[in-house]
């Protein structure tokens, strides 16, 4: 057990020690403030957080219906709600892109309605990101919300509190470490999100060239640049989990 | 705000062909007790008249509003009805402060954070949890959560108090304090009051009628004295019917009027109540022989038959209710008139010190 438990924290560390070993550290100051690298860091932060925010603007809704409402088919919906978890994110992106795209099922009323193309486009970063990430959302407010004991919300219904103030001030902050945890698991999904993205989204600088596909190109050119940006990402996965290490750690 | 009168004749149909038919009507400043085994459908009462639970038919009126009426198409929410509830296992929001849990009807109500608190804080003084408001529920005591519930449901001056296992979550020396300090605040509360109970004592202690409630239906309605006098189903008769006998406690020794019981306890003082179980009670027609101290005689006043047992009420100088088998009542001839002896073991006495 011990010999096992050894090698499977080594399969964890060593690529990390990789990282660290291979790491260009004279020039990682200029390669992280290079022009490609802080445009990738900035559509990462910003399509991961807005990926974030919308997922828990709908994710929300889809936990509590499925939670809370019985309706027929509910099992279907949260199959298809759940399905991009185990969803190839290359099959995800291409989906995305047969819905979405210009000539798209949806995507080209769209177009022609406003203009709006969203392949190729920074939202279409967004969207793919918000598409793999927001069932680890769901999933996880879900089953808070199926554990909490609903004799609660009927409290503070009888103490005269609308449907809304029920839901702010009692369903969500009571299911609040649940909701924190989903929130950091789906934002950290986006943060990483690769397949979807270069699938639908393309691969371009400035626009759609988020950090992990900023390493894939660098692999194949420089791969000092490559290893730089993946420190990088691991610093901010870091700091994300150092600053809820009270909650992640407090759950063992 | 005016208090008016809860009548209320709930239908519930559940699919696991369970059936809820309930009568019940409490005048303003009235405590009625819904007296049942677990499982009866007591909760079920407290949720349709809250307003959590719509009812299928009959209606619910409080004062001159209908709160339900399923024929006549109303059913106010249960955020408009002006029911206060203490739940069973209280449901403080763990999340936030004593005080808080107690602002939460006012604040929900619009009523300004700052006069929120300040209202709160004196419902807390006034069940006696001064000091307490920065608390978390989930770091006071039982009986101090009972009183946070309670202060919570009061403090938004509710039109009905619904009260349900009110002190069944509390050890037995808390639920005898409580018990008397909920009595007060009960008879503070002006409009009508619903306890819903398992325990016959707090039923006969603090209600002024008795519903007792069976499968869900009423089997029978009474003040205190009547139901544990002259139960109707072997239920009632079984948990209602214990003898309860005040009197002061000193030594072991407890006077009821000019009668001495003596007790298994020799450390309590004091006013307290006896809670002596029928079965408890042995009749003979001779003086026994033998241990037991507490010994005397009198005569059968009442003989009623329940099924296979019979209930036997005896009189002076302690009257009690009494059980025996019907072969003992034929062995022993009883009846009214007959002269009889009656023993009682000390450690067969349930004793509550009493206020």
């Amino acid at each position: 057990m011990i010999l096992l438990g050894a090698l499977g924290t080594a399969l964890v560390a060593v690529p990390l020690i990789g990282l660290l070993w291979r790491a260009p550290w004279a020039e990682l100051g200029s390669v992280i403030t290079s022009r490609v690298v802080l445009d990738a860091l900035r559509l990462s932060l910003i399509s991961s957080l807005s990926a974030t925010a919308i997922a828990f603007v709908l994710g929300i809704p889809v936990a509590w219906l499925l939670a809370r409402v019985e309706f027929p088919g509910r099992h279907l919906v949260r199959g298809l709600v759940l399905l991009p978890l185990v969803l190839p994110p290359v099959v995800g992106g291409a989906a995305l892109l047969f819905a979405l795209g210009r000539r798209g099922l949806v995507g080209e009323p769209v177009y022609e309605a406003t203009g709006l193309v969203l392949p190729f486009s920074t939202w279409g970063v967004v969207l793919a990101s918000t598409f793999v990430a927001m069932p680890f959302l769901v999933i996880t407010v879900e089953g808070a919300l199926h554990n909490l004991d609903q004799r609660y919300e009927g409290a503070a219904a009888s103490l005269g509190a609308r449907r809304w103030t029920v839901l702010r001030r009692v369903t969500l902050p009571m299911v609040g470490p649940s909701l924190l945890a989903g929130l950091v698991l789906t934002w950290a999904r986006a943060f990483g999100e690769f397949g979807a993205t270069i699938t639908f989204a393309g691969n371009l600088q400035g626009r759609t060239q988020t950090l992990p596909l900023a390493v894939f190109v660098a692999l194949e050119s420089d791969r000092g640049v490559a290893v730089a940006i993946s420190l990088l990402m691991v610093v901010v996965s870091l700091i994300v989990l150092v600053a809820l290490r009270e909650r992640w750690w407090r759950v063992s | 705000m005016s208090h008016g009168a809860l009548h209320a004749r709930l239908v519930i149909e559940r699919s696991d062909d369970f059936r809820l038919d309930v009568d019940l009507s409490i005048e303003p400043g009235r405590t009625a007790a819904l007296l049942g085994p677990n499982g009866t459908g007591k909760s079920t009462v407290v949720s349709a008249i809250a307003g959590l639970l719509p009812i299928d038919s009959g209606s619910i009126r409080l004062g001159d509003e209908i709160l339900d009426d399923p024929d006549a198409g109303v059913f106010v929410p249960a955020e408009d009805r002006g029911v206060g509830v203490v739940f069973q296992d209280y449901l403080l929001f763990p999340h936030l402060s004593v005080l808080e849990n107690v602002a939460f009807g006012l604040r929900s109500r619009k009523t300004e954070t700052s006069s929120a608190r300040r209202a709160s804080r004196e419902w807390l003084t006034r069940v006696g949890l001064e000091g307490m408001e920065g608390e978390r529920p989930g770091e006071v005591s039982g009986g101090q959560a009972q009183r946070v519930a309670l202060a919570r449901a009061l403090a938004t001056e509710p039109r009905l108090l619904l009260l349900d296992e009110p002190l069944s979550a509390l050890d037995v020396t808390t639920r005898t304090a409580l018990r008397r300090s909920l009595a007060d605040h009960l008879s503070g509360f002006p409009g009508p009051r619903m306890l819903i109970t398992h325990d016959p004592t707090e039923a006969f202690l603090l209600a002024d009628e008795v519903y007792v409630m069976e499968a869900g239906v009423i089997t029978q309605t009474g003040a205190p004295d009547e139901i544990r006098l002259r139960p109707r189903t072997k239920y009632a008769a079984d948990l209602a019917g214990s003898n309860l006998v005040s009197g002061e406690a000193f030594g072991g020794r407890v006077e009821v009027g000019e009668f001495i019981v003596h007790i298994a306890d020799h450390t309590l003082a004091g006013p307290v109540l006896l809670i002596i179980h029928p079965h408890a009670v042995s009749i003979h027609r001779a003086e026994p022989e033998g241990s037991p101290r507490n010994t005397w005689s009198t005569v059968v006043t009442r003989v009623e038959s329940l099924g296979d047992r019979v209930r036997l009420q005896t009189g002076d100088p302690l009257p009690l209710t009494a059980e025996v088998t019907g072969e003992a009542r034929e062995a022993l001839s009883l009846a009214p008139g007959v002269p009889v002896w009656l023993s009682l073991k000390a450690t067969e006495i349930g004793v509550e010190q009493h206020g």
